[in-house]
């Protein structure tokens, strides 16, 4: 790599104040033709775009994005990694991107800030603790790390949180998988930007798809803000905007488009180790290395392509999180956000061909699309260079909505996020 | 008192009443009136802080919510609040904070020395590096955790509370400025209803500082209090202060947080008060008199202690009677600074003030200002600010005429403080939250609203970009007058006036040039907060991060607890300089909510604690009470779970409970079953098509078992209705999916069938349900009910009859939920309790037992009636379950779900089914949740086949039971599997998923 | 949080009264056991997801448990209006006769 990144780098370039450092992707003017053109530059995309130029040779590849680089979801979640899921197809693909996440920093050469600090999956109920039982009894038999805890075991790690009887839903147990975490969002679109533009890929910002250009039943390319692109493969990694760039192919999918809101604390000295999820009270809380607490509120009910969900939504987490938590009864707000997540009907994604040749999808991660976005984009690079899905993403087609295949983390899982 | 403080005939504090206060520890005097700020500087308190990521010594810039660098924590133990602005903390007796930063002390701290190297930690250096080896991130992680971060969460309960305050008003008006005055005394003149709220401890806004002010002739102030007194006058008006409107939302909602006791000693505070106040604002109109803050200028060590913004200066000045130095080097390129450094020479410090411009400021105000005795040096600006903890002077040099280059060095200059005034910044934050957005205005170089506003929204005065006080009343008064219009009132008040003296305009600097290649010279700060410098910008741009969004995340521009109030503007201009554009093309960041912090406590209101969800009971809880229940939660619901005696464990209470009611009669309270009365001709039509059986031949007094599936075919609820008439059905639903199953009922009934007549009313708070079950129950019952008949043959298995129990009017259904002989009363939730009494009474002779939902699980389990999301996760068919008989194919309508059932993939006959398990050990209790293997194979991924659902200890059986779902299990029956959980393996067989009584003998006796 | 106005209630509340109840008029087949696999799935999942303006279902489950329709856009989220389901059809059939 041309402008390799290190500490000798940085003692380097300090030296010369920092002014000899290079652009971090290419922004060069889009070709008429490409191989493969990736709709979407968020994480998904901009990794789909990685490996297919690293895992599959396919560098001849551009990358459109309608604004900047991880400025959607990528840019709003709560950045939490976890592969604790139910179901053994969903577990086996999301585990197999916490493997990729436990090298990509050294892959990248850009520190994503992986921490594995843990994740805990709390239950208030008897039923949820069935629930987390058989979901630590299925991680462990897919060979994914998680324990049971208690909730003395679970105040040994988060001191702060009440676990007393008195509670309206009493802390009963947690699952915990503790190579789960979180991430520095915004750092995994610039990683894999930089590492995919390093492989030959163009990366075109403020380029936004307005049509698609279809002959016989087969992608052509592109029409775009910029004028006309050219590809005989078009992947679509658009979340929240899936279902308009479907449209424009005549392809319907079963996709609804939610805000899903966020918020952050002003920062404070470490007082949360680990990620915090509760499904019951519905609130989802960590710290991050600047401090603030990161916290995720419920996802609001209607259709919104807005970026910004209702109030009432933040006031319920906020009480779930004084519910947990008693004393941030006086921390405060700093910031909150909304994003646009495309819900699947099963709560599980779409990584899949489509009816027009040539045409791929890649949407309905829902609320847990930042948490895949290696393992994402590596079975997606497959799915487009070989025209055929990887074995991970096999159960992950459109037709399981026919033939009712479904792989159901809504209602088992007990856990959303 | 110090040399600092001065006395103003301006001043609001009250010099009267000293207090005393303590900051780190020391014991210091301020006065009623004082914030922590002010009083700090006061004292010659410099020092508050350190800078989050180079450690740089830090003190305050600001003198309200634009506070970046004095960041402090109040108080200690469960009072404490972690990282409030000194600035906005309002000073009571006795109050004591500490500083949130330096390690291990504020004076010498160890990041301080590190930030010595900062050249080598520029932004995203963390991306760069740490990399490697894998292991080590976790340990460089917790060194870069501790080093960050202000403030120390609390960690005691919070001892006070909060709560919500709902508003629908005519007009809101945001800011108590001299315009939000004018704009709601307009309003409130016109007989609207309305409010207005402000952020600080008192209206007056920029009139509070602006000691100079006039408005129709008198001081600023008189008209101010004049104001308030009219709008006090008016009932149709309030005023809100200490109250800041920190979000706007879809159709005018917007919301305030009250600080309503949180500038009282903690003593003196009222505990029937909350501390905080949220207030829910829905205005018809809101008009945004949320004025401008002032910007410093970006120079080099700019980020000094004792360097502040001129506005601050003056505020401290002339609100607090506080000179923020006796010696004043006063930096500036518009004319408005200008009376800042006359009230400081008036106060009687020496001021020297540096003008980027050749020519200064109007003609009369260089006049005024040499007369005071005011240095005046033009055509200068600061390279760089001299002094480590506190500022001691500055390095001046010569700039070109259009302030973009240093034609010649300047001299340096000694001072115990250094202002600067980079000019305003409209806070259109509120207009921009609901996708408002402002637009860059280069004549006032702010992003500034559009006069004519938005739909619902006028804009009234700097937040237009209008800074002279008379064209800003003007605007206001023409843009309220026009929203007048709108409501159909009209305005014969005159416009107050304010004369505005002419004016040399602004010269546009945002960084002052110091001769140096940028990032060469002294670090010039644009985000205090978060040690952004204009170099790391540059930087940002030339690593390709050029939208300013990322600008923002790859420096952390903005990103701070002030969210860039005082950087945002220079960050943009600095990035477009770098960008070769102009500012309006680089746009803004994002505004979002909130405009300044709020407390979760605030956020929540009172949905904490008890009330934060309600608590369900039925009608017999202190019976359950009193008879030793432990409770499960279930939905809001609190079930009885079990009812130990003495030091009985679980196990061996409902071994007793179970054994009771199998050999005698046990009681149970079902109440929290959801309830629906469904009434009308098309009812029975109805529940053809929402259930997956038929109703057809249900004749009244019977009752049936039903089996409701989603449109997807998979299991969603069951219960059982009776038949009460022909046109007449009483439905019940599992408890916790009461008011799901209404809603589903109604939006089919509404939106597909809408010509069906029938009708839905829940009933599941009106009917106390008392399950009277076991052999003896029939005794039991006879004893209370002389109106029904209730031999064996009349009163069959599944039907129900109408008649008194214990003299109450009651349904009694013989229905089973244990495969017992089971009576089910159901009589007016009012004798729920008298029932239950009577019941257990009458119950006496037999040994009657109350027992809970552990019991009731394990007699259903032991007959294998399924509990809907306990063995159905929303991905069982009826067929899955091995309950075709509950599946009326041949019903001519086609009922939710029917045609998912025969899909590919529902229909396939290896589906996980559910069946029976029993262990090969008898005393091996599975546990719920266990997976199930074909083998003892356990090398991940292993071939799961299914899981453990339900399981029990049986006492009756004398062994273990379980229920599970099993891939094919229904054509599996006698094989054996493998159950594993937490490493340990269980061999298990497969059995009929019925354990007890196949034949049904029981339940029909 | 929207506003809301219920045309049976004719009152205007906050949306906490409310559930949002999906997509307006998804006709379900009228023969479902003829529907292939395909056309099922497609009543039963696919979904037009419109940014825009878009017809929609709300039900007032804290007021009078009537569904109802709404127009609204979902990119500004401004509410165009509430109707009847019977009377917002015939303006829904208008407007995608359109």
């Amino acid at each position: 790599m041309a402008n390799r990144y290190s500490l000798w780098s940085l003692l380097k370039n300090g030296l010369k104040h920092n002014e000899s450092w290079q652009p971090a992707w290419r922004s060069p003017q889009a070709k008429p033709r490409y191989d493969v053109i990736i709709v979407g530059g968020g994480g998904h995309g901009l990794a789909t775009a990685y490996y297919l130029a690293k895992n599959h040779g396919v560098k001849n590849v551009a990358v459109l994005e309608k604004g900047y680089l991880g400025g959607g979801n990528t840019a709003r979640n709560t950045t939490i990694v976890r592969s604790n899921y139910l179901w053994d197809e969903a577990a086996q693909l999301y585990e197999h991107a916490m493997k990729l996440w436990e090298g990509l920093s050294l892959d990248l050469n850009f520190n994503v800030m992986f921490s594995q600090r843990g994740v805990m999956n709390l239950g208030h109920t008897l039923q949820d603790m069935r629930d987390i039982e058989r979901r630590v009894n299925a991680n462990n038999l897919n060979g994914i790390d998680g324990v049971v805890l208690s909730p003395k075991e679970i105040q040994d790690i988060v001191p702060l949180m009440d676990i007393s009887a008195k509670t309206r839903y009493p802390v009963m147990g947690a699952s915990y998988q503790p190579r789960g975490g979180v991430a520095r969002h915004d750092a995994v679109a610039w990683g894999f930007a930089r590492g995919a533009s390093e492989l030959g890929v163009d990366i075109i910002e403020q380029c936004e798809v307005i049509d698609m250009i279809i002959e016989d039943g087969r992608i052509k390319g592109v029409k775009t803000t910029k004028g006309d692109i050219f590809a005989d493969r078009v992947g679509c990694v658009a979340a929240g905007n899936s279902t308009p760039l479907a449209k424009m192919a005549g392809v319907r999918l079963p996709l609804e488009s939610h805000p899903l809101q966020a918020f952050v604390s002003e920062s404070m000295k470490p007082c949360l180790d680990t990620v915090v999820m509760s499904n019951a009270v519905h609130g989802y809380v960590s710290q991050s290395d600047k401090g603030e607490l990161v916290i995720g509120a419920g996802i609001d009910s209607y259709l919104g392509y807005g970026q910004r969900g209702s109030p009432h939504v933040i006031e319920h987490t906020a009480a779930a999180i004084i519910e947990l938590f008693p004393s941030f009864s006086r921390v405060r707000m700093n910031r909150q956000w909304g994003g646009i997540v495309d819900v699947a009907p099963d709560a599980c994604p779409i990584i899949s061909k489509t009816k027009v040749k040539g045409l791929y999808f890649n949407c309905g991660w829902g609320t847990g699309g930042f948490k895949a976005t290696p393992g994402s984009g590596y079975v997606f690079a497959h799915t487009i260079a070989n025209d055929e899905a990887h074995p991970l993403n096999k159960a992950f087609a459109l037709d399981r909505f026919n033939t009712g295949h479904l792989i159901d983390e809504h209602g088992a899982a007990g856990v959303a996020h | 008192m110090s040399a600092y403080r001065v006395h103003r005939s301006s001043q609001r504090i009250n010099e009267k009443a000293p207090l005393t206060f303590r900051f780190d520890g020391k014991k210091y005097q301020a006065f009623a009136g004082d914030t922590l700020a002010s009083a700090l500087i006061a004292n010659g308190v410099k020092l508050i802080g350190r800078s989050f990521k180079y450690g740089r010594p830090r003190g305050i810039v600001g003198h309200g919510a634009e506070e970046p660098n004095a960041l402090i924590q109040l108080e200690t133990g469960a009072h404490t609040v972690p990282d409030l602005k000194a600035t906005q903390v309002e000073m009571y007796e006795g109050l004591s904070a500490t500083t949130t930063t330096g390690f291990p002390s504020l004076n010498f701290d160890l990041k301080g020395l590190a930030g010595q190297f900062s050249r080598f930690m520029p932004p995203g250096f963390y991306y760069k590096t740490f990399m490697g080896p894998a292991k080590a991130w976790p340990f460089y992680e917790e060194i870069i955790r501790k080093a960050a971060g202000y403030g120390r969460a609390p960690v005691d309960p919070d001892p006070e509370f909060y709560d919500h305050l709902h508003h629908h008003v005519d007009v809101l008006v945001v800011g108590g400025g001299a315009c939000g005055l004018w704009a709601a005394t307009l309003a409130g003149r016109a007989g609207l209803k309305t409010l207005l709220v402000d952020e600080q401890s008192e209206a007056g806004g920029w009139m509070l500082s602006d000691a100079r002010a006039v408005i129709d002739g008198k001081p600023a102030m008189k008209w101010v209090s004049e104001r308030l007194a009219e709008l006090k006058s008016l009932s149709n008006v309030t005023v809100l202060t200490r109250t800041t409107a920190f979000a706007h939302h879809e159709q005018n909602l917007v919301q305030a947080v009250e600080l309503v006791q949180d500038h009282l000693p903690i003593a003196q505070r009222v505990a029937t008060l909350p501390r905080q106040r949220l207030h829910k604002i829905r205005a018809h109109h809101v008009v945004l008199a949320t004025g401008a803050i002032e910007r410093p200028l970006v120079y080099g060590n700019n980020d000094r202690p004792g360097v502040l913004t001129a506005a601050a200066g003056q505020t401290y000045l002339n609100r607090y009677g506080v000179a923020v130095g006796r010696k004043v080097l006063l930096l500036t390129h518009n004319d408005a600074s200008y009376d800042t450094a006359l009230d400081l020479a008036e106060a009687g410090s020496r001021v020297t003030l540096i003008d980027t411009r050749q020519r200064g400021a109007a003609a009369w105000r260089l006049d005024a200002a040499k007369k005071a005795g005011v240095e005046l040096l033009l055509g200068y600006g600061i390279a760089e600010v001299q002094g480590g903890k506190a500022a001691s002077g500055a390095k001046l040099v010569k700039l070109d005429p259009h302030c973009l280059t240093v034609t010649g060095k300047g001299p340096t200059l000694s001072a115990d403080a250094i202002l600067s005034s980079g000019g305003l910044t409209s806070t259109v934050h509120l207009f921009c939250h609901n996708n408002g957005r402002p637009y860059w205005n280069e004549e006032r170089l702010s992003f500034v609203t559009p006069d004519e506003g938005r739909q619902g929204i006028s804009v009234a005065g700097a937040i237009t970009g209008r800074w002279g006080l008379g064209e800003a009343l003007a605007q206001t008064h023409a843009s309220v007058s026009a929203m007048l219009i709108g409501f159909g009132r009209t305005s014969s008040s005159t416009c107050p006036v304010s004369e505005d003296k002419d004016i040399q305009p602004t010269r546009r600097v945002f960084r002052v040039p110091d001769g140096k290649p940028e990032g060469h010279g002294a670090k010039a700060l644009v985000d205090f907060q978060n040690d952004v410098a204009a170099a790391d910008i540059h930087l940002a741009v030339r690593e390709n991060y050029r939208s300013i969004e990322h600008v923002k995340r790859y420096t952390a521009l903005g990103f701070g607890t002030d969210q860039g109030k005082l950087s945002n503007v220079n960050g943009f201009a600095i990035a477009a300089e770098a960008l070769g554009m102009p500012i309006s093309q680089v746009g803004t960041t994002t505004y979002r909510p909130a405009y300044t912090p709020v407390t979760f406590g605030a956020l929540a209101g009172s949905h904490v604690g008890d009330t934060f969800d309600p608590r369900r009971y039925t009608a017999m809880q202190s019976s359950h009470v009193a008879r030793g229940a432990l409770f499960e939660t279930v939905g809001q619901w609190m079930r009885p779970w079990y009812f130990p005696k003495g030091n009985e464990t679980m196990h061996q209470a409902v071994d007793r409970e179970c054994l009771a009611t199998r050999n005698s009669v046990g009681v149970m309270d079902a109440s929290t079953l959801g309830k629906i009365d469904i009434k009308g001709p098309d009812a029975r039509e109805f529940l053809n098509r929402i259930y997956s059986n038929a109703w057809t031949k249900l004749d009244p007094g019977k009752c049936r078992y039903g089996l409701m599936l989603d449109e997807n075919g998979m299991v969603m609820d069951d219960g059982v209705t009776a038949c009460i008439a022909d046109d007449h059905f009483y439905m019940t639903t599992t408890t916790g999916g009461a008011a799901r199953v209404l809603n589903w009922l109604e939006r089919w009934h509404q939106t597909e069938w809408p010509e069906l007549k029938v009708r839905f009313t829940s009933v599941t708070d009106h009917w106390s349900t008392t399950a009277v079950v076991g052999p003896k129950s029939r005794a039991v019952l006879q004893k209370l009910s002389s109106d029904i008949d209730l031999s064996a043959d009349t009163f069959k298995f599944m039907d129900w009859r109408e008649g008194t129990v214990a003299g109450v009017p009651a349904r009694v259904c013989r229905i089973s939920f244990s495969g017992e002989l089971a009576y089910e009363i159901n009589v007016d939730a009012c004798y729920g309790h008298y029932i239950w009494e009577q019941v257990m009474e009458a119950g006496k002779e037999f040994g009657i037992t109350p027992y809970g939902t552990e019991t009731m699980h394990v007699l259903r389990a032991e007959k294998g009636f399924i509990i809907v999301g306990q063995d159905t996760d929303g991905s069982m068919s009826p067929i899955d379950l091995n309950m075709a008989w509950a599946v009326g194919m041949k019903k001519p309508f086609s009922f939710l779900g029917k045609r998912s059932l025969s899909r590919s993939d529902t229909s396939r006959s290896d589906r996980k089914q559910l069946v029976g398990l029993y262990t090969e050990d008898p005393k091996v209790v599975l546990a719920e949740g266990a997976q199930i293997l074909s083998s003892r194979n356990t090398q991940a991924p292993a071939d799961m086949q299914g899981h453990v659902t339900s399981s029990y200890h049986s006492a009756f059986l004398g062994r273990s039971i379980a229920m599970a779902v099993l891939k094919g299990g229904l054509k599996r029956e006698g094989d054996t599997v493998y159950v594993w959980a937490h490493g340990k393996m269980h061999p298990a067989k497969v059995v009929s998923s019925v354990f007890v009584d196949q034949e049904g003998v029981r339940q029909h006796a | 949080m929207f506003q809301i106005h219920c045309p049976h209630c004719g009152a205007t509340r906050e949306e906490e009264e409310f559930s949002y109840a999906g997509e307006a008029y998804i006709p379900r087949p009228a023969n479902p056991e003829e529907a292939t696999e395909a056309e099922w799935g497609d009543y039963l999942f696919m979904r037009k997801n419109t940014r825009g303006w878009f017809w929609e279902q709300w039900q007032h489950t804290a007021g009078c448990r009537k569904v109802f329709a709404v127009k609204r856009n979902t990119v500004s989220y401004e509410i165009a209006g509430t109707w009847t389901l019977a009377a917002g059809k015939e303006l829904y059939l208008k407007e995608s006769e359109a």
